[in-house]
């Protein structure tokens, strides 16, 4: 595994390095399909070891933002920058050891098993005839017993839920045996209880010392998961921080438009978005000050 | 990752598995299934061919041809068995392993199992192309008809793959698409064989039928060349086939190079038919059914192009013996035809399947 033991910013050209304590940024990047533009010249960086959320509307570019991190899309103008160097000038297989990504839809080949599909994620490492070392048998149960589906491992992937499923992607992701993560939505087709469970994961990569990047779309999760939050409106960023300096009722009403008031979580102390809605649902013997964080 | 919990322990694949291992250059690991198949349908190619050398007009024993074949016995026999009959035996493997490996490429790109070349159009733009070439050019030779098949199948990749492009390719539109530029050719080439000569339509349409029966050593050798790059262009870049499966974005985040891989693995693929075609006309579903059989019988996720190379070899190969068998009781029927009636039935069958599935 690629771990960098002296910070690779250090020794980097500091003139253009604005913030030295992330490994991956945009600086002034232009990102967009074909013509279409989303993001204009967006400068946001990821902090190192962090979890960090974006959030926003739909269609806020948010998306396309976790997109031109990953080098799927690549920017108009400006860069996106890994370790010091422009991310498309890498090899394709050297990113792949250094950032992994769930995307939002992949697809399961037919008929494929548990463990088939996280050795997939070897990809990176692997040589036309080196394509199952002991590392690659590591990573993948190493990978398979983070994400709890060691169990799994001979069961197809057609027959598993929707929650074990994306468990398995995650294995996949793991396996790549990346520093930062990045997940575009993650939680999105699956239940509360399964978003729970796969929140908790990340929680636990987290604290296993991986950075990561999720497009989230629930205010309150990403509030009570987060350490850092990005709120992006319009293709910019409007505001980023820790949630809770940063998620507030006036930021909530100019991102997305909901009136609301800002508690705290009664569980996790961290900032709870509850939605104002028209007044026939006020509870009227509680009277509430608008605009109020509490 | 700072390491936290984990003992890795023995991984379960579900299946048995044999992992090989050297010092230092390989490790691999294959499904002991896979194997045993793989192994199963080149036995089975290779007998077949063997068998195949002793039918004809001048039958031949088993023990005649295996003499011929180590050099010994009577001259009119080796004869016989090398310059006649070998090089169609060859031929029978070798350009089945081409079609079925055209096949898995384009089931795999398009992830769909009737996205195969002869159902997209790619036979029908060879045919077109040697057939111009045939009648129009006026050339008959065996390089100008190859360079035609290559050229026109070429041609129609790229219009199928340009009228199909939304941003993207997809797989269910590339076949519809190349189920309609298919036809489209297919009226051309009636109206070119009305237009001709008698003599010439009858040459186009002996090519037509995809025989073996002509190839010989000199129409051979070429095929054995250029297959050989491209069994080693396939070897290459079979992982990132793989990759390309689990969808665009996953593979591109696992660092497979797309833009580069697809390209060359369509052109792979495109080359497989045309080689064949140049050299024995269109045979037809070899390349549609062999990935899908070989996956059945070995159960591996996705189509492999390996086993698809060895199910096509053999199939072509029992078909080739069942053309001759038919030559010896009744009278020459091309292996092309046999190729298309069986694997039309396949094609009925698996029609109803998917649509069943996709209701």
């Amino acid at each position: 595994m690629t771990r960098v033991d002296t910070h690779p910013l250090a020794t980097a050209n500091t003139a253009e390095l604005t913030v030295p304590t992330s490994r991956l940024w945009t600086v002034n990047a232009t990102i967009g399909y074909d013509k279409r533009v989303i993001n204009e010249n967006l400068s946001v960086s990821i902090p190192d070891e962090s979890f960090t959320v974006i959030v926003g509307p739909n269609a806020c570019g948010k998306s396309t933002l976790l997109r031109g991190l990953s080098r799927l899309l690549k920017p108009g103008s400006g860069r996106v920058v890994l370790d010091g160097q422009d991310i498309h000038s890498y090899k394709a297989k050297e990113v792949a050891r250094k950032l992994g990504l769930l995307p939002q839809t992949s697809l399961a080949p037919d008929g494929i098993r548990v463990a088939d599909l996280v050795a997939r994620g070897r990809y990176p490492y692997q040589k036309l005839i080196r394509q199952w070392t002991p590392d690659d048998e590591q990573a993948v149960s190493t990978a398979m017993a983070a994400t709890g589906i060691h169990e799994l491992s001979d069961r197809l992937v057609d027959e598993l839920s929707g929650g074990q499923r994306q468990r398995v992607w995650v294995a996949m992701a793991l396996a790549q045996q990346t520093e930062i993560l990045l997940l575009d939505e993650p939680t999105t087709f699956l239940d509360l209880t399964h978003q729970i469970e796969l929140m908790e994961l990340f929680t636990d990569l987290h604290l296993a010392g991986h950075t990561l990047v999720a497009v989230l779309h629930d205010l309150n999760q990403a509030a009570r998961y987060a350490t850092h939050l990005v709120a992006m409106k319009d293709g910019g960023v409007v505001a980023e921080g820790p949630p809770a300096e940063v998620l507030t009722s006036d930021l909530v009403e100019q991102v997305f438009g909901l009136r609301c008031l800002v508690v705290p979580d009664p569980v996790a102390g961290t900032p709870q978005v509850v939605p104002l809605g028209r007044d026939r649902h006020r509870n009227k013997e509680t009277p509430i000050k608008e605009g109020g964080t509490e | 990752m700072k390491s936290t919990i984990q003992i890795p322990r023995q991984i379960d694949f579900g299946y048995r598995n044999r992992t090989i291992r050297t010092q230092r250059a390989v490790a691999l690991r294959f499904s002991a299934r896979s194997i045993a198949i793989n192994s199963i349908l080149a036995v089975v190619a290779v007998t077949v061919a063997v068998m195949s050398l002793g039918i004809g007009d001048y039958p031949l024993t088993t023990a005649q041809v295996v003499q011929s074949l180590f050099g010994q016995g009577d001259d009119f026999h080796r004869l016989i068995v090398t310059e006649w009959r070998l090089p169609i035996a060859i031929a029978a493997i070798l350009f089945g392993a081409l079609l079925g490996i055209g096949g898995a490429i384009f089931q795999s790109l398009t992830r769909n199992p009737l996205g195969s070349p002869d159902v997209i159009g790619f036979d029908a733009g060879s045919y077109t192309a040697v057939v111009l070439t045939i009648l129009v050019v006026g050339a008959n030779q065996y390089w100008y008809i190859a360079a035609a098949a290559l050229v026109g199948g070429l041609l129609t990749a790229i219009v199928v793959y340009l009228l199909s492009y939304r941003g993207g390719v997809q797989g269910f539109r590339l076949i519809i698409v190349g189920i309609g530029v298919s036809a489209m050719l297919g009226s051309i080439n009636a109206y070119l064989i009305t237009r001709a000569e008698i003599t010439d339509a009858m040459s186009v349409g002996f090519w037509a039928a995809g025989s073996l029966s002509r190839v010989g050593w000199h129409s051979l050798v070429p095929v054995i060349i250029g297959g050989l790059i491209v069994f080693i262009g396939v070897t290459m870049l079979a992982p990132a086939l793989r990759q390309l499966e689990l969808g665009d974005d996953a593979a591109l985040a696992q660092g497979v190079n797309a833009s580069v891989a697809r390209p060359l693995l369509l052109i792979l693929g495109v080359a497989t038919t045309a080689l064949v075609t140049a050299a024995a006309g269109p045979i037809g579903f070899v390349a549609l059914s062999a990935p899908q059989l070989a996956r059945r019988l070995t159960r591996t996720p996705g189509v492999t192009v390996a086993a698809s190379a060895f199910m096509g070899a053999a199939l072509l190969s029992l078909a080739q013996l069942l053309s001759l068998v038919i030559a010896q009781v009744y009278r020459p029927v091309p292996v092309g035809l046999i190729t298309v009636s069986l694997g039309g039935l396949y094609l009925i069958w698996l029609l109803i399947r998917e649509t069943r599935r996709s209701i």
